[in-house]
């Protein structure tokens, strides 16, 4: 039963990175350039998270623990880039 | 007690998929950039965090250790969502909108974003 609840959430949650991937391309304006990179990480720690449960080890773990703190950060100095010219002044 | 254990490792599983796939499809939905702003930063971290629980409680009930440091992960990114969020409509309202087309500050005169530096400060 977890198996197939756990191929559900895979195919889920590639789904959303292929819908983000999109917006990342075909995007409108920039906020939302930011907005959908932000989201991908954010799937991308879903999926690392499901495939660390599904192999059973706790070696995923760290790896989706430095890409939740490098989203952030780059989502910010993105952001921070788009406001005031300069990350850090 | 095992069966208990499957049964609600699959809602975990299944719910974070619904609410993953809701918050992206959302990002290309809707219509609004400030809606578009909703999707993601709610139902995605939503998602994550019952991946994430369902890896502790799959730790839990057949790992060799229990832990309970996703639970990290999920806090961080309860954390860093609203801040994401913030500086997202930030940017949104420093691109697209101008002085008369946002409502206004109020007391303070203009928004922070629209408030920019003089030329010659730098």
């Amino acid at each position: 039963m977890i198996q197939y609840a756990a191929i559900f959430a895979f195919g889920c949650f590639g789904l959303s990175v292929l819908m983000n991937l999109w917006k990342v391309l075909f995007a409108s304006e920039i906020a939302d350039r930011i907005l959908a990179l932000d989201t991908m990480f954010i799937n991308a720690i879903a999926l690392m998270g499901l495939y660390g449960m599904v192999l059973g080890t706790g070696i995923y773990f760290e790896a989706s623990m430095i890409i939740a703190m490098l989203g952030f950060v780059s989502t910010v100095a993105y952001a921070r880039f788009i406001l005031r010219g300069n990350i850090i002044e | 007690m095992d069966l208990f254990f499957d049964l609600l490792i699959t809602a975990f599983l299944v719910m974070a998929g619904i609410f993953g796939l809701v918050g992206s499809f959302g990002l290309l939905k809707l219509s609004d950039a400030m809606s578009r702003l909703h999707a993601p930063t709610k139902a995605t971290t939503l998602g994550v965090g019952g991946v994430l629980l369902a890896s502790m409680v799959h730790a839990y009930a057949n790992g060799p250790h229990y832990s309970v440091h996703e639970l990290m992960i999920t806090l961080f990114l309860l954390l860093t969502a609203p801040i994401t969020a913030n500086f997202i409509a930030k940017v949104h309202i420093h691109q697209q909108e101008s002085r008369d087309s946002l409502p206004a500050a109020g007391e303070d005169g203009s928004w922070a974003t629209q408030n920019l530096p003089k030329s010659d400060d730098n």
